[in-house]
């Protein structure tokens, strides 16, 4: 009995011991990532500090004395609380419109082929790599003249223009792996061209979906260029991105505020990554696969 | 089974013939509908991304301050004074300087990471994965904004350890021989988890019973990294450093928010050029400014055709293993 018990734990002792290198192994790579996070640890500690603490405090994390007020001001003095409200509408609305058109013509390039479509996927791949720098001077230009420079609405649809290749590719890849007899049994049903894509093809694309709407999420959230250009005169409609940069030039004794400013800004995204990392790592690894 | 479908679509066949892809007759009412799905794509990156790429063309050949309608048509004047320019030719320089120092890091250093972070046995990979990958999903124009309190010479964090140890005050992003090097340690460290995700793709497609073969015929660490990793991840190698290169022109967020291009122009990439001579100038000079756009998009665009065919070549070369 007591043979038998020495027995097992020697084994789990044996077991324990072989896994001993990777733990070591992966505590010596928990401290690589503690610093590697090290400036979103410092910028929410330094937004807990006050402007006096944070010179003097070094790289200490724990403040002596929370202040809260920093985020008040932010909120309030620095407007973030209206610039967090513009962002979350331009990167909701244009996540919706993103992921519908590219999952619209994704669906047509990859089931149907009709004049022009090979001309039509040759632009789209084309244009995989267009930088902003690039067509900023014509959108700006194109916005003025349709007098949506200055407005949330055109900054939306601007940045629901940009090429965004890769989620219709996405879309166009797993619409085309889909086999022939479920489209099939749809129009047997007696559904049509609309109602086949609706009830049939998009909700089996629901991975896809996820992808592009995470990604285009990210992307439009953390955009700069654009909405710095959109702004520029009117700085009560300045997303987050374009705010801290303001914040930085009409206020720069206020650090802490500052801080307080970058945490409200990051957490959203930091919180979207960690509920749906999945999807997002899926849409990166795309690149490769594809 | 096979047979009875093959036979159900054969009587089908004049319904279905319709959407067939290898028959590109349609009902008109199809097409219709096709054409509408389009419809927001076509209107929405036709607007925004297809014709500024044309027009870019037609601006950079007027001269014009973005204010007043008239634009005077100059020729090619403006390509001459943006190939006159040492400015631009330095944003030029800066921009591969830049590239040159990002890439090689990005790509190797991330492929250790993933090879360290692929491995099955290793526990709290899935944490370990997220923190590698946070810097990529917040937004780089405030990174920029941080970093440069972070690294500032007097009262950053960074410098005032660096007193502590009897270190002078570093100006990091000040000093024109550190400020590029600096901007480049934390565009590595900024999108570091992207071209690791990349890798960490290119991993899982090696089966993991190649490896336990090889090391049941007595083959050590180093010869499985040498004769199975390093052949297998071959064809990858060249999408992921061309995926990394187009990646390196999209810097103007953490350029501008880090330097502005400063000091005295030692981090002025192609893209704040253009931003400064149409956005930030007193007097706008959009023609010259779309000049300069127009060399940078034929640029990105070489680049870009290289991709395809490095994309090619891979492909060609993954084919032949199988």
């Amino acid at each position: 009995m007591t043979a038998q018990l020495t027995a097992v734990r020697t084994d789990r002792q044996r077991r324990l011991l072989r896994r001993l290198p990777w733990w070591i192994a992966a505590l010596f790579l928990v401290g690589i990532a503690v610093l590697w996070i090290f400036p979103f640890l410092w910028m929410l500690s330094a937004s807990l500090k006050d402007n006096m603490e944070m010179f003097t405090g070094g790289l200490r994390l724990w403040p002596d004395k929370f202040v809260w007020d920093n985020y008040a001001r932010a909120w309030n003095d620095a407007h973030f609380g209206r610039y967090l409200i513009n962002t979350v509408v331009v990167t909701v609305v244009t996540v919706v419109i993103v992921t519908i058109r590219c999952a619209t013509a994704g669906y047509v390039l990859a089931r149907y082929r009709f004049r022009g479509s090979k001309i039509f996927l040759g632009v789209l791949v084309a244009t995989l790599f267009v930088p902003t720098g690039y067509t900023i001077i014509p959108v700006v230009k194109v916005s003025m003249q349709l007098h949506l420079i200055d407005s949330l609405s055109g900054m939306i649809l601007a940045l629901s223009g940009g090429a965004y290749v890769s989620a219709i590719l996405l879309y166009y890849g797993y619409f085309r792996q889909i086999p022939k007899e479920l489209e099939e049994a749809a129009v047997v049903d007696g559904a049509g061209f609309v109602r086949t894509f609706f009830s049939v093809m998009l909700p089996l694309a629901m991975p896809v979906t996820a992808t592009v709407a995470v990604l285009t999420f990210i992307t439009t959230w953390n955009a700069f260029f654009l909405p710095l250009v959109f702004t520029f005169s009117r700085p009560d409609l300045r997303t987050v991105s374009v705010g801290m940069q303001a914040f930085v030039g009409e206020t720069a004794t206020d650090w802490s505020g500052m801080a307080a400013a970058g945490v409200i800004s990051i957490v959203p995204v930091v919180v979207l990554f960690i509920v749906l990392q999945r999807y997002f790592v899926e849409g990166i690894s795309g690149a490769v696969k594809s | 089974m096979q047979l009875t479908r093959r036979q159900s679509r054969r009587s089908r066949a004049d319904v279905r013939a319709l959407d067939r892809p290898q028959r590109p007759r349609h009902g008109w009412k199809k097409t219709t509908w096709i054409w509408i799905f389009l419809l927001p794509t076509v209107v929405l990156y036709g607007v925004y991304t297809i014709y500024p790429i044309i027009a870019s063309y037609w601006y950079s050949l007027v001269e014009w301050n973005g204010f007043d309608a008239d634009q005077q048509f100059v020729g090619l004047s403006n390509y001459r004074e943006v190939f006159a320019d040492p400015l631009f030719w330095n944003s030029f320089k800066v921009t591969f300087l830049f590239m040159l120092l990002v890439v090689p890091a990005r790509v190797l250093l991330t492929l250790l990471v993933a090879m360290v972070l692929n491995s099955p046995k290793l526990p709290l990979i899935g944490v370990l994965r997220s923190a590698f990958f946070i810097p990529v999903v917040t937004t780089t124009a405030i990174i920029g904004v941080v970093m440069r309190f972070i690294l500032d010479p007097s009262t950053g964090p960074i410098n005032s350890l660096l007193i502590k140890l009897g270190g002078g005050g570093v100006d990091f992003l000040g000093d024109q021989h550190l400020a590029l090097p600096t901007a480049a340690v934390l565009y590595i460290w900024k999108f570091f988890g992207v071209t690791m995700i990349y890798w960490l793709a290119a991993l899982q497609t090696i089966p993991y019973e190649l490896y336990e073969a090889a090391r049941i015929d007595g083959a050590g660490t180093w010869q499985l990294f040498r004769h199975i990793t390093v052949p297998m991840l071959k064809p990858f190698l060249i999408i992921i450093t061309v995926l990394t290169i187009e990646e390196t022109f999209h810097n103007f967020d953490l350029m501008y928010t880090l330097t502005a291009g400063g000091p005295y122009f030692h981090t002025e990439i192609i893209e704040i050029y253009i931003y400064r001579w149409a956005f930030a100038a007193p007097i706008p000079q959009l023609g010259h400014a779309s000049a300069a756009a127009v060399v940078f998009g034929l640029l990105v665009a070489i680049v870009g055709a290289v991709q395809l065919w490095g994309v090619y070549a891979g492909r060609r070369l993954r084919g032949e293993q199988r």
